[in-house]
């Protein structure tokens, strides 16, 4: 089957030691072909876990992650993985950046250097390729990062809260940006996020996380074309019950805390 | 939206200053360290005056400085003949004398350097080589290398080497650590990043670890640089028979206050040269580190 599959996953850190954390429990999750999942869920649920997992940088405690029917075993650029933090290496420009899982890949470097430029268009750096990252806004840092992800083509990209760095109007910017580009790359998208808004904005669905250990409490579809007016009754509508599945898993979350 | 100005970078403030602007700051800073240096000579020169200084025992630099062919002929680049049978006499011999200091230290300095970072990196990618060699290395840390001095002159007699190994051995250590902690310091999700983009073991050292630990590195080699000067002048003027220390040793023993100061000079001249030396490397090689990280004068 084509897509990410994800099979019974669970997973624990630490699983041998006196305090074994449960991070992700019996979890199954199917992403289709170009599909934009938005994972929903209190800080702490396991959900960056579950992302590190289907990137191959993790193993399973137990289940199976299968992506285009091939089990994940190790780490692959065709599941390109983006952090809260643009991680670009400060010791190269901002163009060879984004070149850097190309340039690991080898090829012609006249491609290469044409793909790059390419890249850097379309994430509206085009004048900025000889610049040093901390030159930048972090905004166009993690735009910087996304042409990185995007350079290897993948059929996957897997973001771990990518915006929740950025103020407020930068992200809204960095949304519809990311929208774009999802759609002309034809990638799904695993997207963690805890912003109720910006999980309605992108997903094509939302899986709600419990509190730790991460399970799915619900999913939630919306076909809403894009882009959406989170102000519209039926936005408003499913931003409150996303807010009442999530207060119930935070206040879970906290009493946890206290136990402890 | 302030966002969108951003996109063609025309917009972002420049980071260099004008050529005019740096020329003044330069000024303002040479101006600045003349002024320290000038208020240190003019409190001496004072004293002298006064008559609180003794001039035998702390001449003021306008007599160490008085009669240079005089100091002069204490400076033999080959050490081994002093005073009247002495080679020196000249400029060239002091700039010998100071070359061959000089010499010793970098040296010293390079083969600490490189060694330190192999071990450092062999350490953390070899799980066995670390735990057979940590804890002796975190043992010998902290023994001075004054300590080492006498081991210095058994193994290797009187000459450059017992200097160089003392200089090795003040940074070695220190650098093994620093690597070590360098190593541990480098972001995960960087290691991360090039797994993902199929880097291999050897292109994740090279590409990413490499140069994520450089200027750690460096900074932690210009810190010791001062400790590596001073070992070396203890080195010399102990067992190698010739540079800077040597000379102070002499002028020790044939209680020559003006040569102990004049000599004291070219130290702090030269160490000073030294560190400036290592600044511009770090910002040519380390290009990415700003200037701020790199540390004011």
């Amino acid at each position: 089957m084509l897509g990410l599959s994800i099979n019974n996953v669970s997973k624990v850190w630490n699983p041998d030691g006196p305090d074994p954390v449960p991070a992700v429990t019996n979890l199954t999750l199917d992403v289709a072909v170009g599909e934009f999942v938005v994972l929903l869920g209190p800080s702490g649920c396991g959900k960056s876990s579950l992302l590190y997992i289907v990137a191959g940088l993790e193993e399973a405690t137990a289940g199976t992650v299968t992506f285009d029917g091939l089990p994940v075993t190790k780490p692959s650029p065709e599941r390109s993985l983006i952090f809260q933090e643009a991680a670009l290496f400060p010791w190269l420009s901002v163009r060879d950046n984004v070149g850097f899982g190309l340039s690991i890949r080898g090829g012609l470097p006249g491609l290469r250097a044409e793909k790059v430029e390419k890249l850097l268009r379309m994430v509206g750096l085009g004048g900025a390729g000889d610049k040093r990252p901390d030159e930048l806004s972090g905004g166009m840092r993690q735009r910087a990062a996304l042409a990185r992800a995007l350079a290897m083509d993948p059929k996957v990209l897997l973001m771990d809260e990518p915006f929740a760095a950025l103020d407020i109007q930068t992200r809204a910017r960095m949304q519809d940006h990311l929208l774009t580009i999802w759609r002309a790359s034809g990638a799904s998208v695993l997207l963690v996020t805890h912003s109720i808004d910006e999980a309605l904005a992108l997903a094509d669905r939302i899986v709600v996380f419990t509190a730790r250990p991460g399970q799915i409490k619900a999913e939630i579809a919306i076909d809403a074309p894009r882009p959406r007016d989170l102000r519209s009754p039926e936005m408003i509508d499913l931003a409150r019950r996303c807010e009442a599945l999530l207060a119930e898993e935070v206040t879970k979350a906290f009493q946890e805390q206290e136990l402890l | 939206m302030s966002d969108n100005t951003l996109h063609t970078g025309t917009t972002l403030p420049k980071r260099k200053p004008g050529f005019a602007a740096r020329w003044i700051a330069t000024a303002q800073s040479v101006g600045w360290a003349m002024l320290s240096i000038g208020l240190f000579v003019a409190i001496w020169e004072i004293a002298w005056w006064r008559g609180w200084a003794n001039p035998l025992l702390l001449p003021p630099p306008h007599i160490f400085l008085a009669n240079l062919t005089e100091q002069f002929r204490f400076f033999d680049p080959n050490g081994e003949r002093i005073g009247a049978l002495s080679t020196g006499g000249s400029l060239w011999s002091v700039l010998g004398v100071i070359g061959w200091s000089s010499m010793r230290v970098f040296l010293g300095l390079l083969i600490g350097f490189t060694a330190s970072v192999i071990v450092g990196v062999a350490i953390r990618y070899f799980n066995i080589f670390g735990k057979l060699t940590l804890p002796l290395i975190t043992m010998l840390a902290p023994i001075s290398p004054v300590a080492w001095l006498p081991v210095a002159i058994f193994v290797f007699g009187i000459g450059n080497p017992p200097a160089i190994f003392l200089v090795f051995i003040s940074i070695f250590f220190v650098m093994v650590l620093a690597t070590l902690a360098q190593i541990d310091a480098v972001p995960k999700h960087y290691i991360q990043l090039a797994r993902v983009m199929g880097a291999s073991k050897q292109q994740i050292f090279l590409r990413v670890i490499l140069p994520a630990i450089l200027p750690g590195l460096f900074v932690t080699l210009r810190m010791n640089l001062f400790g590596a000067w001073m070992v070396v002048l203890i080195a010399e003027a102990v067992g190698v028979g010739s540079g800077l220390g040597q000379v102070t040793m002499m002028a020790r023993n044939t209680f020559n206050a003006s040569l102990v100061f004049f000599t004291m000079t070219l130290i702090g001249l030269t160490g000073f040269l030294f560190d400036q030396a290592l600044r511009l490397i770090q910002r040519k090689v380390l290009w990415w580190i700003g200037p701020s990280n790199i540390g004011a004068l």
